[in-house]
């Protein structure tokens, strides 16, 4: 179809931080890229067979809360036990509410949209971690490898 | 509405659902075939339209009817 590629290079595994990569490339594929996502630091929790990716606006100033809490909340009282779970569980909630696809549903697209998942070899070995932990249909390379299509493509985004 | 012969219901759906179900189910349909697409989410109408220019896909129609939108796709 199209000559254009897209390069991604996912480095965070929280739950905010998931979308993007997962949303730019599944669309970038629909319009015809070639794409390709590399996956290293915390990005691999993205690959993660079972996802377990929270989300917290400690330290996320930018996130907005419900019931304008963003402005009268304290930010230590984000730090007591259950918070990080309970905001995670409404973020949730709100994007099942709006018809937002879950990121389990967007990486399936991905991959149905044959966009290339590469797992960074490095980070694996150095958190220790070990195939079978991740979803199947993946890559495992490193970044000289991932030059290879990044130096070719039309967009690389550093996600 | 002009004839189409597959309709995909992509109500309720966000960003960027209902391009990727289009296109998943554009893939299992003949050339000259007509997909009619009905959404709610506003952004579609122009991820359509950069849909139709990028893939070479005609966007025959684009309307929005009874609070929702309408897209007439044909495949190249």
């Amino acid at each position: 179809m199209d000559d254009k590629k897209l390069a991604i290079i996912a480095t965070k595994g929280s739950l905010d931080w998931a979308y993007p990569p997962f949303i730019l490339a599944s669309t970038a594929a629909a319009l015809g890229y070639e794409t390709q996502i590399f996956f290293t630091f915390y990005g691999l929790q993205l690959l993660k067979k079972k996802l377990s990716l929270e989300v917290t606006p400690l330290g996320n100033p930018g996130m907005p809360m419900p019931m304008g809490m963003d402005k009268w909340f304290p930010v230590l009282g984000l730090t007591l036990p259950g918070m990080q779970g309970m905001m995670t569980t409404m973020m949730k909630k709100k994007m099942k509410a709006k018809g937002v696809a879950s990121v389990e549903e967007l990486r399936e697209l991905c991959q149905e949209a044959e966009v290339k998942l590469i797992a960074c070899q490095m980070t694996v070995d150095l958190f220790d971690m070990d195939q079978t932990q991740f979803v199947d249909g993946i890559e495992y390379a490193g970044a000289a490898a991932f030059f290879e299509f990044a130096g070719e493509s039309d967009i690389c985004l550093y996600i | 509405m002009a004839e189409f012969d597959q309709e995909l219901d992509a109500s309720g759906l966000n960003c960027p659902l209902p391009i990727l179900r289009a296109k998943k189910t554009l893939t299992g349909m003949e050339a000259g075939q007509v997909l009619h697409v009905v959404a709610t989410d506003p952004g579609s109408v122009k991820d359509f339209d950069a849909f139709a220019k990028q893939t070479g896909n005609e966007l025959m129609e684009s309307k929005e009817e009874g609070g929702k939108f309408h897209f007439l796709i044909r495949k190249a």
